[in-house]
């Protein structure tokens, strides 16, 4: 699990890789919010915890087609299929690293961005924390999905159209939480609840995944 | 003649047909009747409120549909979960076959809620959590039918939506309760149930369960009918196969 996992990070970071390419999304999509709303800090920074979700949640779904794709057409699937390793630490390993190349930066870059939008100075570590308990529950939906759309041929948009409503319960607790920061309101009930929902995804989502590829492997 | 009978007897697809044919007519004749009857009654012969006036009997058409929508939902879970675990091919074809009707259910409780609304709430659209889990509910059944739709092997595609079916109820419940978390509402609490005491007054409350029980048994029908569709569509396929290979 470890080497797959290691073996995909390193993929995704070398050249080709498209490793920077969710960051530059994200930025841009949040440079591209004030030509919409206006410059206002007024406007901006109420608005800026979920703009700031949205923004990574949408360059979250940009690499998920990745995941299982390139390695179904290079025949590297059918081996990992065989491996003594079980089709569920496959699918974790996959979601860990599609989370190491594209939830954790985001996390990280996120509160340099919520500068930008003029997010008050308090609301910057409770967004990075946020995102980074909530993203990893992110990865392993979008993991899920990309398992279910692997063999289809014009799976990127179903693929969105499958995942986003997934997203719900991650985005209403973790936007939550980054607000309250903001705020300076008690988030311990968001939190809490945003972890849980990462903690059940990690527990339960790795078999849905395996299932999934099982059937499309057939 | 097969000596011992179980439910599981109607997973023959030669069986459900047979089973299914005489009592798709009098299914369809028996819900037509119960819609005819509840919304007559419920639109012509009861009083308005006193509060809401006349809007108040879209009811007759909100309450039963919105119901159906969850219900629809379930009986897919349901049906895809007996598809995972015993492979019966009528039970997947069973849950395709629910999935436009309860989408259309979803729909129809979603634009009678808003003719309703917007006259009483003074909006046709509010995030209240319940309105806004039907939307997230609609968008589940989307993404559901489309992944139907997008695979071309149908047991592959039975397979993976079945996986999407168990995997997007939860996520269903979730959001339930995740979007209660987010907004306090407008919508008023549950008005029917079976323990509690009821708060529809008896006038409008006899009209709305002929009309439940005729929205029960239009879904029943559709989704009967819909499935020896599929069924024939399956077999005509098969043989259309066996053609080319002759």
């Amino acid at each position: 699990m470890i080497r797959i996992l290691s073996r995909d990070v390193a993929l995704a970071v070398r050249a080709g890789g498209g490793f920077g390419l969710s960051l530059a999304f994200f930025l841009i999509v949040v440079v591209l919010v004030p030509f919409g709303v206006g410059p206002e800090t007024a406007v901006l920074a109420p608005i800026a915890p979920g703009i700031l979700w949205l923004g990574a949640l949408l360059a979250c779904l940009l690499s998920l087609d990745r995941v299982f794709a390139l390695d179904r057409e290079d025949g590297a699937l059918d081996l990992l299929a065989t491996a003594p390793v079980p089709l569920e630490g496959v699918a974790l390993a996959k979601a860990g690293a599609h989370w190491l190349t594209t939830g954790l930066p985001l996390s990280l870059a996120a509160p340099f961005l919520a500068v930008l939008l003029g997010l008050p100075a308090p609301g910057h570590l409770w967004l990075a924390v946020s995102l980074l308990v909530g993203t990893p529950a992110l990865s392993l939906i979008g993991t899920f999905g990309a398992a279910l759309t692997v063999g289809l041929k014009r799976g990127g948009l179903l693929l969105s159209l499958l995942v986003l409503p997934l997203y719900v319960p991650t985005l209403i607790f973790g936007a939550d939480v980054a607000r309250r920061g903001a705020e300076g309101l008690a988030l311990g009930p968001p939190l809490a609840l945003l972890g849980a929902v990462t903690a059940g995804c990690v527990a339960l989502l790795p078999f849905a995944t395996a299932a999934a590829l099982r059937v499309s492997l057939r | 003649m097969q000596t011992e009978m179980s439910l599981w007897s109607y997973a023959n697809p030669t069986r459900f047909m047979a089973t299914t044919r005489p009592l798709l007519p009098w299914l369809s004749a028996l819900a037509a009747a119960c819609l005819v009857v509840g919304l007559i009654w419920g639109f012509f012969f009861t009083p308005d409120d006193y509060r809401q006036g006349s809007t108040v009997k879209i009811i007759y058409l909100h309450v039963p549909s919105a119901l159906m929508a969850i219900n629809a939902w379930f009986m897919m879970l349901v049906a895809s979960l007996i598809w995972l675990i015993r492979r019966h091919h009528v039970s997947a074809l069973a849950a395709k076959a629910a999935a436009p009707v309860g989408v259309t259910m979803t729909l129809v409780a979603l634009v009678t809620g808003a003719v309703w609304g917007s006259p009483m709430w003074g909006t046709w659209w509010a995030w209240d959590p319940r309105l806004t889990s039907f939307l997230i509910l609609f968008l589940f059944y989307l993404g559901y039918m489309a992944l139907w739709a997008a695979i071309e092997d149908p047991d592959t595609a039975a397979d993976l939506t079945s996986v999407l079916c168990v995997v997007g109820s939860v996520f269903a419940v979730l959001s339930r309760y995740a979007v209660n978390f987010w907004n306090q509402g407008l919508h008023q609490g549950a008005s029917l149930s079976l323990d509690a005491e009821e708060n529809v007054a008896d006038v409008f409350y006899f009209p709305l369960l002929v009309c439940i029980a005729g929205f029960v048994l239009l879904f029943v029908a559709l989704v009967l009918a819909r499935t020896r569709t599929e069924i024939r569509a399956r077999r005509l396929h098969a043989l259309q196969l066996r053609e080319r290979m002759a």
